[in-house]
Formats: structure tokens, sequence, C-alpha cells
């Protein structure tokens, strides 16, 4: 096993399945020869030719209409919005489109696809290289939303995205992309499946959902806080939507019960807490 | 494939007049069943049947793609939907077809005959087929893709961008623009600079034809020559039916609030059916008498189907969740 940073899962991820399945292709703006602005999609036209690594003119809305296409045709589109702050003008696509096509056809059609976008600040990107919209997105019925935080967590997470009947938006924390390496399982011993929160291993009666790779640091604020293991649960919320917590069937917290970190998710309306037996430790 | 009127035999064309009529004869049934408090939403394809269906009659159902708008009820009959199943949409019974009675009615969609299921936003369709046409260039079998929209969807950004990328691609796509010169109140000098939407092509380097969309042998000469320029591998096409809009916008609109009614009596007079009509009968593949029959037997369709989708049961409110997930 070879240790990785966070992008180096993400490009793992992408030449795994690539490899695996022939459908699966990547678009988007610079992926190609350039490898994409943070080099997750690295050597990949090399490898796979420009037909399934694609540059697209510089417009999101046919990123996302055109990978809808295809998906549609039964291939299984990988598409990168160049920074989630710049996902907006494909919204239409990706709310009223992508993710309404099982529900508005009565599950004649579907929509297998990934749309994967950098998010989140921490790298003097400013205003418009450093939004976090997961909030808008995790609102959307028909679409899955995963928050990867480590490398084991990106490639796991992406490869199982890419094989999701359901499309599902994949947000990369920029600030992460060259943090902790670590050693990364290869093929099937890699996948994980959506659904499965990553939670530490403290028993408690609230959990604090957390993202961008903040529970760690939670977790030693609440411990250092309450002097022994807290009352509080931070959890990395990798999986938004769907979450392994709404399953649970220990009963729904209250909003103000919950505290959101790192992520502007309201998580709270439709958030449960979370049995043991449904998380993953960190 | 055909790629001129050559090969359209009298039988085809009957067919495709036959289709025309039930279209209208659908239509009209439909709006007296809103009228009646039957059917919530009506959009009407009168004054585009002659145009839709000639359209569809150049392409292949079954081989081909339709991303259709919500304006395409005759493109729908043509592409195979039955009377009984569009009557099953307009009353948003639970074996509607197109999506079990959750969307208005004109969103028309079936994975078997390859009619990609529309919504009600206005011009998403044109960058979808852009990808449809990706994937079945890739393929290669010399399946297209065709895409309809009104002159009204030509001033969305997504029209820009599925032509701009099916043009870089040369990707097997039809753009077919109906233009009856209204989108809702708006006319087309507040949509469109210029002479139309044809002249757009040039920006993208692919052509871009005007023809009469009354004329069914133009129609479908101009769609099937696109056609074999698309299976051939040389890239989308732009067209533009200049059409008329004889109802209003929708059951809930009233054209004569914001038309001259002098024009609309004009239009009225320019009805493109009776030009069909006579033009089969100029050419010796129609009688009168042979009108009046077809015309009997579409009416007693349009009867059966109504009655079958008045009498079909409503969808399951049980049923409102499902299918927002693969697993659900």
């Amino acid at each position: 096993m070879a240790e990785r940073n966070l992008v180096q899962a993400i490009r793992e991820a992408l030449l795994e399945e690539m490899e695996r399945d022939p459908r699966v292709c990547v678009l988007g703006e610079d992926v190609g020869r350039k490898g994409g602005v943070f080099k997750a999609t690295e050597g990949l036209q090399q490898r796979f030719g420009e037909d399934r690594v694609l540059d697209t003119p510089l417009a999101e809305s046919s990123i996302a209409g055109v990978a809808q296409g295809l998906a549609l045709e039964d291939y299984r589109p990988v598409a990168e919005m160049q920074f989630a702050d710049y996902s907006y003008p494909a919204f239409n696509q990706i709310v009223n489109e992508i993710a309404r096509v099982r529900y508005r056809s009565n599950g004649d059609f579907s929509c297998p696809l990934v749309i994967r976008a950098p998010t989140g600040g921490g790298v003097r990107g400013a205003l418009y290289h450093s939004q976090s919209p997961e909030a808008f997105y995790c609102h959307v019925p028909g679409l899955k939303v995963v928050l990867p935080s480590t490398p084991a967590d990106a490639k796991g997470l992406l490869k199982a995205a890419i094989r999701d009947p359901d499309p599902v938006i994949f947000l990369e924390p920029k600030k992460l992309y060259r943090g902790a390496r670590q050693e990364l399982p290869e093929g099937e011993a890699a996948l994980l499946p959506l659904g499965v929160a990553i939670g530490s291993t403290w028993r408690s009666s609230i959990c604090a959902p957390c993202g961008h790779g903040t529970s760690r640091p939670a977790c030693d604020r609440w411990k250092r806080r309450a002097g022994s293991p807290s009352s509080t649960r931070p959890i990395e919320q990798a999986d938004l939507v769907p979450r392994s917590l709404l399953s649970s069937p220990s009963g729904v917290l209250r909003a103000s019960m919950l505290r959101s970190r790192g992520s502007p998710v309201p998580m709270c309306r439709r958030c449960h807490s979370a049995p043991a037996s449904n998380t993953r430790s960190c | 494939m055909p790629t001129d009127d050559r090969s359209l035999t009298p039988e085809r064309v009957l067919d495709a007049y036959r289709t025309v009529l039930r279209a209208r004869a659908l239509d009209d049934r439909r709006f007296v069943l809103n009228r009646a408090g039957k059917l919530a939403f009506i959009i009407s394809p009168r004054g585009h049947e002659v145009a839709q269906v000639a359209a569809i009659t150049a392409l292949e159902p079954g081989r081909d793609r339709f991303c259709l708008y919500y304006r395409n009820f005759a493109a729908a009959l043509a592409c195979g939907f039955t009377p009984e199943e569009l009557m099953l949409s307009a009353f948003a019974r639970a074996s509607d077809p197109s999506s079990g009675g959750r969307q208005t009615p004109g969103n028309f969609g079936s994975r078997r005959r390859g009619v990609i299921i529309g919504s009600s936003t206005v011009g998403p369709q044109i960058p979808k087929a852009a990808g449809i046409g990706l994937a079945l260039k890739w393929r290669g079998e010399g399946g297209l893709c065709f895409v309809s929209f009104g002159e009204g969807a030509t001033s969305q950004g997504d029209f820009h961008e599925g032509m701009n990328f099916a043009a870089i691609h040369r990707c097997p796509v039809i753009f077919f623009c109906e233009n009856n010169h209204w989108a809702i109140s708006v006319p087309q000098r507040l949509q469109v600079a210029g002479p139309g939407v044809a002249e757009r092509a040039g920006a993208y380097g692919i052509p871009g034809v005007r023809v009469s969309g009354d004329d069914f042998f133009e129609v479908y000469r101009v769609v099937a020559q696109a056609a074999s320029r698309a299976r051939a591998g040389e890239g989308p096409t732009l067209i533009e039916a200049d059409v008329l809009r004889l109802q209003s916008h929708s059951t809930d609109d009233d054209q004569r609030a914001y038309r001259d009614a002098d024009e609309l009596a004009a239009e009225a007079a320019r009805d493109p059916i009776p030009r069909m009509r006579d033009a089969l009968i100029d050419r010796g593949w129609l009688t009168p008498e042979g009108d009046r029959r077809v015309g009997e037997e579409v009416s007693r369709e349009v009867e059966r189907a109504t009655e079958a989708a008045e009498a079909a049961p409503d969808p399951d409110p049980a049923s409102l969740a499902r299918h927002v997930y693969a697993d659900g």
C-alpha cells in the first residue's frame, strides 16, 4: 500500500474506476492536458485519450447537461466543476434536471453520474474560490452528497459514488488536498459504501456533525472543555446525503441539540442520533 | 435512411396526416375537458402539428433519441405515444407513461421509445441533447438526437452552450426550433434581433436552415438532410421552422388579451392542416371522401382514449415519495 494525500487518492480512484469500467469518463474545464487546476485528473488523458478525459468549453451548465446526456446513454460520467463556487451556473441542470430525472419519469430514467468539485476555504482563494455549497445540495431530493476528509474516504467514497445508481455531488475540501497522507488500499479493498458516517468511538447522547476535516480539532476542543469523554459526539460527516444518521431508529434530535462545525449544512431537521454500529471510527 | 422525399410513400404520408389529425382532435378535446374542469393544464400544439409530424417522420423512432419540449404533443404521437397514453397524461393518471401523473402533461418521456423525459424549464434539454449526441457518436451506430424548442428558448444560455458543444464535437444532433413568434406574450422582436434564429448557426460553424413549418414536404426534406449529415459524422444542423401559434400559450393564457384580433383571424385562416390535406388531394393520395373517413376514425379514437383515461385510477398517494432514489 502506498501513502497518498487526498488529491492523489481522488486521482487513484478515478484511474481505478476508469480501468474497471469503460463507461466511466471524465469531463470538465482543464481536466485533460493540464490534468485539472488541482491536478486531480493528472495523467488520465494521456492514459485514456481525449474522449474519455474531455476538456469542455468553459460553460458549467453544459458540463452538467452533457454529463447528464452521457449518463442517460449508459455512460458513467464524472464531471468536474473547477471550484464548487462555479457550480451555480449549472444549478438548474443539477437541481431541476439531474436530481429530478428518476422522480419525474416515475422511475423510467435514471442519471448515474458524479459531479466533483473542490470546496471550502483555506487556500487564500478569497470569496469565489472558497465557498462551501453543500447546504444547497443536501436539500435537493434526488442528489447524494459526499464530503470526504481523509485520503481513504476520498478514494473509497469516490469509487462508490461512480458506481452508485443515483447522481452524487462529491465535494473535495481543497485545503486537505495536500494535507495528511495515508496508506490506501487498492481496487475493491479501497471501496467504502455510501451511507456510513465516520464517527469517533465515544458514546454520547448528542452528535455534532462535522465536515472539512474538523472532527479531530472538535474532539480535542470538546475533550478539553469537558475534561473527560464528552456528552457531545463529533462525527466526521463524510457522507451528507443519504446520511447513515437518517436510518437510525433511535430518535430525532432537536435542532438546538445539534452543533454543526466546519460545514454550514443545517443538519438538524433530518438528523438522528447515530448508533455506534452505524458509524466507522476515525 | 431517406435523404429526400422520394422515399416518402403515399402510405407514410397518409399515416403522418392521420397523426396530425389525431393531435388536433385530441387537443381540441383536451381544451373542452379543461374548460369543464376535468383537466388542470394543457399546452396546445395547434398550428405546429404539421411541422412536428413531418420532422419525426424523417427520423427513426426506436433508433434515434428525441428531446422534446412541452408543445410537442403531435411529435409525441409521431414518436409512438398512443392517444390513450396522452390522455392518461392529461388526466395525470397513475398509468401516464411519461411520469405517472407527476408532471404537467407536456413533459413526454418513454425510455423504450427513445423519448428522453422532459421538464418544464425552458432550454435545459439542449445541452443534454449535445451529451446524448456525444454518446451516440462514441457508439458509432448512426443514431442521432433530435432536440426541439421554441424561439423563446433560444434566448437561454443553455441554447448557446448546447449548440456550441455539439458543434465543437460534431455531435449527431438536429436542433429544431419551432418559431411561432410568441413566447407567451413576448413577441419575436423582443426575443431575437435580426431576421430569426437560423442565422445564429453561422456563429457555431454549422448549417442553419429556415423552413416554412406548414409545408409537410419541405420540413421532411430539410430534417432528412440534417439527419443524413448527422449520421455521416458531419455534425449538427439548426433548423428553424416558421409556424403559427393558433392557440394561446396554455389553458391558463388568453392571447386575445395581447394579440391583435385581425392578426389572429388572419393566422387562423392559414391553418396548416387544410394546406396539408389539399396537397395530398392534389397529389391524388387522398380524396375528400377518404379525408372524411379518416376524420371520423380519429374522432372515435379520441372518444375511446378519453373514456379509458377518465376511467383510469389516480396515482396512489402512498407512491408520492417513490423514485427519489434508486432504492426508493
